[in-house]
């Protein structure tokens, strides 16, 4: 009994003078951020891919090459605009459209500015997945849908075609649209972008029909070239009065907004920001590393930069 | 369609009653041929009302700045930060937390087998370094120093609570409203306005945390309180005890096992809103599971889900153990090994202040990304082989049972629906029920959604048949069989806390966005919740009464349906109300995977300003019908004869 004691003992002494090997923390210390005229600010991250995508490569730049700290807050749309409101957001990267909510708080409240155009073109629409736009090439045009009703009949759409739609974040037309056009089709709620993007995949792979609200830029498009459907032209003001639509929906110049409280702090990341400006396939690129390849966003970030270092150079005035 | 409305009445109906509802829902599908397609209050997606548009405009009238929430605010940020600077977050000017991971363990460990016994000590260390070799020690410690907040807040308000209700009537029946309330009305509703009065951070998401969270307790401590018998209270009263002696001498020690099952199921639902409180900035799980699902990398989103499920075992357990161990002091043995135990746990807090090794989780084992690819190919394998029989199992049920429903419901003019929805609760309960079916009912149609209400109603009460009936078959199953039990209960833990978002992305691949996938969802959650409460009362049914049976020749199914069955009665009753409430709490998820109607209007307010309003009366209009179904199941319920209601 002595003797297990004493081994007891013993044991728990080598595990002691074991776990006394290795590196102590605090060994090395990493060098203090410098650039103190920096300062820190907070940057909303918007819950898809293609945000991510502008955030880790704004995220990566401001904090490398202008020493900020840069803080990331997952929010939804709605509530980083609130954000402005609270002073806890200070940069939102990538915007579509809402124009309720530039007027509630840049002119109306006066807690936000615009801080110009991220070079994105953001396009809604109908949607089909390639297969089909093989198989029936005059599917794409919004006057022959009514032929292909029956093909889009689902347990949901009650024995009209079924037009699925998203992400209860985007205003949709699409039921004035369906009346309007006389479309023998029923507007059915997906609810979620996850639910478009999965009833797109498993369309694509078993062959079903389906035809969905959808937009680009989107990272699923790296997966599924999905093909989108013509609606009448958009011409401006044709969608002055919702109930009365009969037009696609417009072009949108995906914008920037900083909060006011930042765009006066004469910090750098101010001008980074307003100058952050790229393209569909860049951001395409960077989305793709991080939702195909799996990279962390904060490497997909490095290499982006490290292989474009002269549109970087330009963001910087350098 | 009468057989279907009608089952949620069968076991508890008597002849007379039966026979009217018969009639009544005849009568329903009759004037339904004639009316159909009249006053049946449709508003269309993007439409709204002037009362949604007044909740919109007004939504920020309630707006921050107001001293009082300021002050919550700070206390709540500062409660949490300071946790995730002892557990999470590298802090005061360190580059880890105050403790590292072997001192946690070791802590909780210590912990674990201070208030429980050895074996969830052992189970304690075991989880936490599984969630370690997962990849996850820091999401888990944030999402465990969230929890603790939450929970810790929870119980601050909710036991007090408890005790009011527990020993006033009044109190009693004004917090068993307030909690329905909490618990049925969905998060998303006031996920965005929390942040305009908490701001965007951890306040806000644990007081989100702590609404849902808190009603569990205030329930069983006021249950506990007033189910001890009075008999104990008198003795304690002839002896001259005060009514405080009286509380804290006799009340509280003799409900206290059931006082720890309310902090139990407090922890489970802390544990659940995880990633719905990740979509305002809470750090954590959740926000790996939400990252995992915008690229829609099931494998990802299963690992830190897996994690949140193991976390709650561990608390699960831990507090059971806690709550079942008998009250006594220790021995001097005890006392030594405890005091050993304080010692050595100081130890290796001091070794993961000081080495690395012991600060931070050691990376080289990563058992998360072979979990993660594992479960992605269990998921691509499920979907190939059952892919296309699960489309036909949806298409005959929608055809066959929800269509019909949902036509009769949606089709009919409201009145009608309303009226017959009355002359029900009447019946089954006089004006009892009736009064608060007609004001419900008043309600729903003042909310402006009603079209949309009768859609989730009608997957509501198709959802709420299937999770009774598999409850029950589950749950007597698992009351009468030891080994049954032990074998479903981890699984149970798992669906109750598993975030719904991990298992959508499998389900939306075998079903397609559709009402079934909802009603599907809703079963995963609702059934482990109303299995447990119909096993526990199976169990309490004292082993003389089933030996009784048993000795003069009853066989099984005599001795279920005619002893257990019957004396579980109340337990059942609150089965089927925690099933009916925790599908309604499965409402928005549902409009997240093609339900529509309520659960997209919320999520549509959520996310779009202008609907903001809209959302609100969908979510006042969830609550208006968990009351009403809840009042009706009450009503329906048999009535305790002699002494069953004390006082």
């Amino acid at each position: 009994m002595k003797k297990l004691r004493y081994a007891g003992v013993l044991t728990a002494t080598v595990l002691v003078l074991a776990g006394c090997g290795g590196a102590k923390v605090g060994e090395e210390q990493k060098p203090a951020a410098g650039g103190k005229e920096c300062g820190s600010f907070n940057l909303t991250v918007s819950p898809w891919v293609g945000y991510e995508a502008n955030a880790a490569v704004v995220a990566y730049v401001a904090t490398k090459d202008l020493g900020c700290k840069v803080v990331k807050k997952n929010l939804k749309e709605e509530i980083a605009w609130q954000g402005f409101g609270t002073g806890e957001v200070d940069v939102n990267l990538e915007n579509w459209g809402h124009e309720d909510l530039k007027k509630k708080y840049i002119e109306t409240d006066k807690v936000a500015v615009e801080a110009g155009s991220t070079g994105v073109k953001g396009v809604i629409g109908w949607y089909v997945p390639p297969w089909m736009a093989a198989k029936y090439p005059d599917i794409t045009d919004s006057k022959n849908l009514n032929k292909y009703a029956d093909l889009f009949k689902t347990s949901e759409s009650g024995g009209k075609g079924q037009l699925l739609d998203g992400d209860p974040s985007y205003v949709t037309n699409d039921e004035a649209l369906v009346k309007n056009l006389n479309l023998n089709y029923k507007v059915v709620q997906s609810g979620s972008e996850t639910a478009l993007i999965q009833a797109f995949r498993d369309a694509e792979k078993d062959k079903k029909p389906l035809l969905a609200y959808f937009y680009e830029p989107q990272w699923f498009f790296n997966e599924v070239k999905l093909v989108k459907v013509n609606l009448p032209t958009y011409t401006a003001g044709c969608d002055a009065d919702p109930a009365k639509i009969a037009c696609d929906y417009p072009p949108y110049d995906l914008d920037k907004i900083i909060s006011k409280k930042f765009a006066d702090s004469g910090s750098p990341a101010v001008d980074l920001v307003k100058k952050f400006q790229w393209t569909n396939e860049d951001q395409n690129a960077v989305a793709r590393m991080i939702a195909v390849d799996k990279m962390t966003p904060d490497a997909a970030a490095e290499k982006w930069v490290t292989d474009n270092r002269a549109k970087v150079d330009a963001w910087l005035a350098k | 369609m009468a057989a279907i409305t009608s089952d949620v009445q069968v076991e508890v109906r008597r002849p007379r009653r039966s026979v009217v509802i018969g009639v009544l829902l005849v009568a329903w599908v009759a004037a339904y041929f004639l009316l159909s397609g009249i006053h049946t209050l449709p508003l269309g997606g993007q439409e709204t009302t002037g009362f949604h548009r007044w909740l919109t405009e007004h939504r920020d009238a309630v707006g921050a700045g107001n001293l009082v929430f300021d002050a919550i605010r700070a206390a709540v940020d500062n409660i949490v930060v300071l946790l995730q600077n002892v557990l999470s977050q590298p802090s005061y000017g360190r580059p880890v937390p105050v403790i590292g991971w072997l001192g946690v363990v070791a802590a909780s460990a210590y912990l674990a087998w201070a208030f429980g016994n050895w074996k969830v000590a052992l189970l304690t260390a075991a989880g936490l370094g599984f969630v370690g070799l997962q990849g996850l020690w820091q999401e888990s410690m944030d999402t465990l120093a969230l929890t603790i907040a939450a929970v810790l807040l929870s119980l601050l308000v909710a036991i007090p609570l408890g005790i009011w209700a527990g020993l006033s009537n009044r109190a009693f029946k004004v917090a068993t409203l307030v909690l329905d309330l909490m618990q049925t009305l969905p998060t998303f509703v006031y996920l965005a306005p929390l942040t305009l009065f908490f701001a965007i951070g951890p306040a806000a998401a644990t007081i989100a945390t702590l609404i849902y969270a808190a009603p569990p307790a205030v329930r069983l401590t006021a249950h506990a309180i007033r189910n001890v018998p009075p008999e104990s209270v008198e003795a304690s009263r002839s002896l001259g005890s005060t009514r405080g002696q009286t509380l804290t001498k006799v009340l509280l020690p003799m409900s206290r096992s059931t006082v720890v099952v309310g902090i139990n199921q407090t922890i489970m639902a802390a544990l659940s809103m995880v990633t719905v409180a990740a979509l305002i900035d809470a750090p954590g799980l959740g926000q790996t599971v939400l990252k995992a699902l915008q690229t829609l990398d099931v494998g990802v989103a299963f690992n830190a889900g897996l994690a949140i499920v193991v976390i709650a075992i561990v608390l699960d357990r831990v507090t059971t153990a806690a709550g079942d161990r008998p009250w006594r002091t220790a021995s001097v043995r005890r006392k030594i090994l405890l005091g050993a135990g304080g010692v050595g746990v100081l130890v290796a807090i001091w070794f993961s202040r000081t080495y690395v090794w012991a600060a931070e989780f050691p990376t080289d084992v990563n058992l998360g990304a072979r979990i993660a690819v594992l479960a992605a190919d269990v998921t691509t394998w499920v979907q190939d082989v059952f892919g296309g029989l699960t489309y036909g199992v949806r298409d005959a049920v929608t055809l066959g049972v929800l269509n019909p429903l949902e036509a009769l419901l949606t089709g009919s003019p409201w009145w009608l629906v309303g009226a017959v929805v009355v002359a029900i609760a009447a019946v089954l309960g006089r004006w009892k029920a009736a009064v608060p079916a007609v004001v419900c009912i008043g309600l729903l149609v003042g909310t402006g959604v009603w079209q949309d209400s009768m859609i989730t109603l009608a997957s509501t009460l198709l959802a709420t048949i299937v999770v009774v009936a598999v409850g029950l078959t589950l749950g007597v199953w698992a009351g009468r069989n030891r080994r049954v039990d032990l074998v479903i209960r981890p699984i149970l833990d798992a669906g109750q806390t598993m975030p719904p978002f991990v298992y959508l992305v499998p389900f939306l691949a075998l079903f397609g966005t559709s009402r079934f996938t909802a009603i599907a969802a809703a079963v995963v959650y609702a059934v482990p919740v109303t299995v447990k409460i119909v096993a526990d009362g199976i169990k309490a049914v004292p082993v003389a009464t089933v030996e009784a049976a048993t000795s003069v020749g009853s066989s099984s199914w005599q001795v279920i349906s005619k002893v257990q069955l019957p004396v579980a009665r109340r337990a059942i009753t609150l089965a089927v109300n925690q099933g009916l409430i925790y599908v309604l709490a499965m409402v928005v998820v549902g409009g997240l995977v093609g339900a529509g109607a309520l659960g997209y209007d919320v999520a549509a307010g959520f996310a779009q300003s202008e609907l903001y309003g809209k959302g609100l009366a969908a979510g006042a209009a969830i609550v208006l019908l968990g009351v009403l179904l809840d009042r009706i199941t009450q009503a329906a319920a048999p009535k305790p004869h002699g002494k069953g209601e004390k006082q």
